[in-house]
């Protein structure tokens, strides 16, 4: 059977360093697979996060070979086993233990964004209508996993560190979701540009090259969300013009 | 006594998914305090998992469904052993969970015009189970999760409970830890719901994620409330099968509603040889029925794919047996075949099941709208748990409450696919009404100082021992035997022993040694959790051996058909006086003209 070396990223907040581990590698195996390994057989206390193997929690976010990776969606097969495999924590958050980080700043993100707002019900029975074609975009927006790798690439959070200033990526199709979403009525623009930063995201796109559920974050959600920020903020009246009419084309009355 | 960290709440409620977010959102909404504990972070819990959908009879697609026929569409698959009042208030309220859903933002795909869309799945007799593609459970988790968080909800991310407290009878806190830093937390509450899933990791090969240790299960038993039907675990017939790293995780049901079909090596559609007599008047006799069933062919009947979940499951297992499935020991699962039948087949598999199509590519090399998938049963839901009130969803402890797959009753013998997320939802908000009014007429009580300190030193003492086990080994040798011997074909003289190799794990996880600091340690988190495990495996055990007979999801070699007497029965499991297990037998209560008449009427 074939081996492969990790070097896998051990300490906590105060520091530590790369372990040298050495596993067989099978037939269709993942990083998280080989990391539970050596977990049940040589480092039990080795901590790392993970729930559903099949890329659908989010859970298992690392850096493997220094990219960000859902460990359960990474094939040893995409990686050389000539030299050894790093596997260490997300760089944007800090470090709790080993390969876990505090993700607690996003979820604290997420409580200050207005929630939805629907406006009244369609029909009697108090349901609404939406066509297909309508929903598409805001359901690509809902397939995140909330695995928070564009956040631990998007420069602005792991290199300058501006969580307070920045929502990132994560955040930003989150709101989008729900300025899009064609039954919403709230307005969330005026943050967007003061408390939530989105000014300071330069279009890099690094974050919809990492994420696993391939949403086109940048051109899809923060472009057009730029895009209001400048309708709204330079030209209000306008601004006004098109929301009502894009209401009115949705049958709002 | 240690100074631990004590937080009181009016309700707390224990496991985060989704009915334990909907019991905290409904907790919440009356008016009164609620603490919400996760094993893990918030939204990934298994609920996230769920592909499928929601089942509820909206009558979106197909007008002539309604609460009647889910009603007895649930009985048929649960084979008359549900509690009947249970699936009577989920077919009933199963519609206004979901339309709530969407007013809490959820984005279901819709019909032409414009209503929530709605797909088949077995045992539905109608199109039935709302969803968003095949990721439904996170469209759930997610919204109830986004909707939570407004509603001031203290939530306890990556927490573990390890014992309830009473007060006399009562049940009035929770004692556990937070991971991060191994700290021993005490939890004082009026009313307590456990929503704490399922018990999946004691197979050795599930659809569960490393939280399902049975833990709400085993804290209810451990406290003095009841289990019921223990005995009915479910297989779902369709896991992957290869490559080895990948075996278990689930391949949605969708496939099989959206056309796809079983066959073995042999090219056969095997699920055609063998239809039960209670199903034969509303299954396809031949291909094109089926296929007309899947493109909405009202006159047509449902192809046999789409059988319960428990007879699939077996002729699965037959035709493996039999020396007819796939190279790596399972059968076939094939989408790919309707582009026989659709021109742009390869577009509407990958629009209708986008995450089918993205697992099977990224992990096995399979592109299912080219090629067949090789599949083969997974543990993947327990039927049984705590036994409740069906209208309020307390246990026989008061101000213990229960709700989703931890609470049993609604499901009976075998659960239809699409009915877990609606139980979650609809009895998730009713264990949370109910324990918000508990709490309402109650006072905290006195949590037991002695309990505590008992739980907290057998928690530390595996950090102590001399001892050489390793608490992943005891898991997985516990996986092999549940798996081989009380699995999906079971029988006496397999099952026995099991009772007594179940002495030798207790000693065994008494046993093991952890290695580490209590900060963030994995391994002495599945220490811990070995102790629930072991729970309900006797739990399962003890009620398979006294079901002699084969109904749903348990089949009995020894006892291979269904027997009208045990027919009227449920296996309860309790704790004795003396610590030890019993199980009993007891009549179901029976049920009201009106509802035996709904039954008859749908035949
Ligand atoms: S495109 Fe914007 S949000 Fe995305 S990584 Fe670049 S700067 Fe960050
Ligand atoms: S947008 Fe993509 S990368 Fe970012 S958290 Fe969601 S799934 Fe992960
Ligand atoms: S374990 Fe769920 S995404 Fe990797």
């Amino acid at each position: 059977m074939k081996t492969a070396t990790f070097k896998i990223w051990r300490g906590d907040a105060k520091g530590g360093e790369f372990h040298d581990y050495t596993t067989e590698i099978s037939e269709g195996m993942v990083v998280l697979d080989a990391v539970n390994h050596i977990q049940a057989t040589q480092a039990n206390d080795l901590a790392c996060r993970w729930n559903c193997k099949a890329g659908k929690c989010g859970s298992c976010s690392a850096e493997v070979n220094g990219m960000p990776k859902l460990m359960c969606m990474t094939r040893m097969s995409e990686l050389p086993l000539d030299r050894p495999i790093t596997v260490e924590p997300m760089k944007a958050f800090p470090v709790l233990r080993d390969l876990i980080t505090d993700v607690s700043w996003n979820f604290r993100v997420k409580k200050k964004i207005k929630k939805f707002k629907p406006r009244p019900p369609d029909a009697p029975d108090g349901t609404w209508r939406m066509q297909q074609e309508d929903i598409d975009r805001v359901q690509e927006f809902r397939k995140c996993i909330e695995c928070f790798l564009c956040q631990d690439v998007c420069h602005v959070l792991r290199d300058h560190q501006m969580h307070e200033q920045f929502i990132g990526p994560r955040f930003l199709i989150h709101v989008a979701a729900l300025e899009m979403h064609p039954l919403d009525t709230e307005n969330r623009i005026d943050e967007l540009r003061n408390t939530q930063g989105i000014g300071y995201c330069n279009i890099t796109k690094c974050c919809t090259k990492v994420c696993p559920e391939s949403i086109e974050i940048t051109d899809n959600g923060i472009i057009p969300l730029k895009e209001r920020v400048v309708d709204e903020f330079y030209d209000p009246f306008g601004w006004i013009w098109r929301t009502l009419k894009r209401l009115s084309d949705k049958g709002l009355k | 006594m240690p100074d631990y960290e004590t937080f009181e709440r009016d309700v707390l409620v224990i496991g985060a998914g989704g009915a334990g977010l909907r019991a905290a959102i409904e907790a919440s909404a009356a008016g009164v305090s609620v603490g919400l504990v996760c094993k893990s972070l918030l939204g990934k819990a298994h609920t996230v998992m769920a592909e499928g959908g929601i089942a509820a009879a909206l009558a979106n697609v197909d007008e002539r469904d309604n609460w009647k026929v889910h009603f007895s569409d649930t009985m048929r698959g649960g084979q008359y052993v549900n509690n009947w009042r249970m699936a009577e208030l989920h077919a009933r309220e199963a519609p206004d969970r979901v339309r709530e859903l969407e007013a809490w933002g959820a984005v279901f795909d819709r019909t032409k015009d414009g209503r929530i869309l709605q797909r088949n799945f077995g045992g539905h007799k109608y199109a039935r189970l709302a969803h968003v593609g095949d990721r439904t459970g996170l469209e759930m988790i997610r919204t109830l999760q986004d909707h939570g968080i407004h509603q001031g909800i203290d939530v306890y991310m990556e927490h573990t409970i390890l014992s309830l407290l009473k007060d006399g009878d009562r049940v009035v806190g929770a004692f556990g830890y937070e991971r991060e830093r191994g700290r021993f937390k005490i939890f004082r509450a009026k009313a307590i719901v456990l929503a704490t899933g399922g018990i999946g990791r004691a197979y050795k090969i599930t659809s569960n994620s490393w939280e399902y240790t049975g833990d709400g299960h085993s804290l209810a038993y451990d406290a003095g409330a009841e289990l019921i039907d223990m005995e009915f675990v479910q297989f779902h017939p369709t896991g992957m099968v290869w490559p080895p790293s990948v075996s278990g995780i689930l391949v949605t049901e969708g496939v099989r509603g959206d056309g796809g079909i079983l066959t073995n090596k042999e090219g056969r559609r095997f699920m055609f040889d063998d239809i039960p007599a209670s199903y034969k008047a509303q299954t396809a006799d031949n291909e094109e029925e089926g296929w007309r069933y899947c493109q909405g062919d009202k006159n047509a009947r449902r192809p046999p794919e789409l059988l319960t979940r428990d007879h699939v499951s077996r002729c699965i297992v037959r035709e493996i047996k039999e020396g007819r499935g796939s190279p790596h020991g399972g059968v076939f699962l094939d989408i790919s075949w309707i582009k026989q039948k659709l021109p742009n087949s390869a577009e509407y598999i990958k629009r209708k099941l986008p995450s089918m199509y993205h697992q099977f590519k990224q992990l096995a090399d399979i592109d299912i709208t080219e090629q067949a998938m090789e599949v083969g049963p997974t543990t993947h839901y327990i039927m049984g748990g705590v036994r409740v009130d069906p209208d309020t969803q307390m246990s026989r402890l008061p101000g213990l409450f229960a709700a989703g797959e931890c609470a049993a009753g609604i499901n009976g013998a075998n659960r239809l696919g699409g009915n877990s997320l609606s139980d979650l939802l609809v009895f998730g908000k009713r264990a949370g009404e109910f324990a918000a009014k508990f709490a309402k007429e109650n006072s905290l009580g006195e949590v037991d100082n002695d309990k505590i300190e008992t739980t907290a030193r057998e928690a530390l003492a595996a950090f102590e021992r001399a001892g050489n086990e390793n608490p992943y080994q005891v898991q997985h040798d516990l996986q092999e035997i549940m798996q081989h011997s009380v699995g999906i074909v079971r029988n006496e003289n397999e099952m026995k022993p099991v009772l007594d190799r179940l002495k030798e794990f207790r000693d065994r996880a008494n046993g093991v040694r952890v290695i580490g600091n209590r900060e963030f340690n994995p391994g002495w988190h599945t220490a811990l959790d070995l102790k629930n495990l072991l729970t309900v495996s006797e739990a399962i055990a003890c009620a398979a051996l006294e079901r002699k007979e084969s109904r749903g999801a348990q089949f009995r070699e020894d006892y291979p058909n269904k027997d009208e007497a045990l027919g009227k029965v449920n296996t309860i499991v309790s704790k004795a006086a003396d610590g030890s297990m019993q199980v009993r037998l007891e009549p179901i209560q029976e049920m009201p003209d009106n509802l035996k008449q709904v039954i008859e009427e749908n035949r």
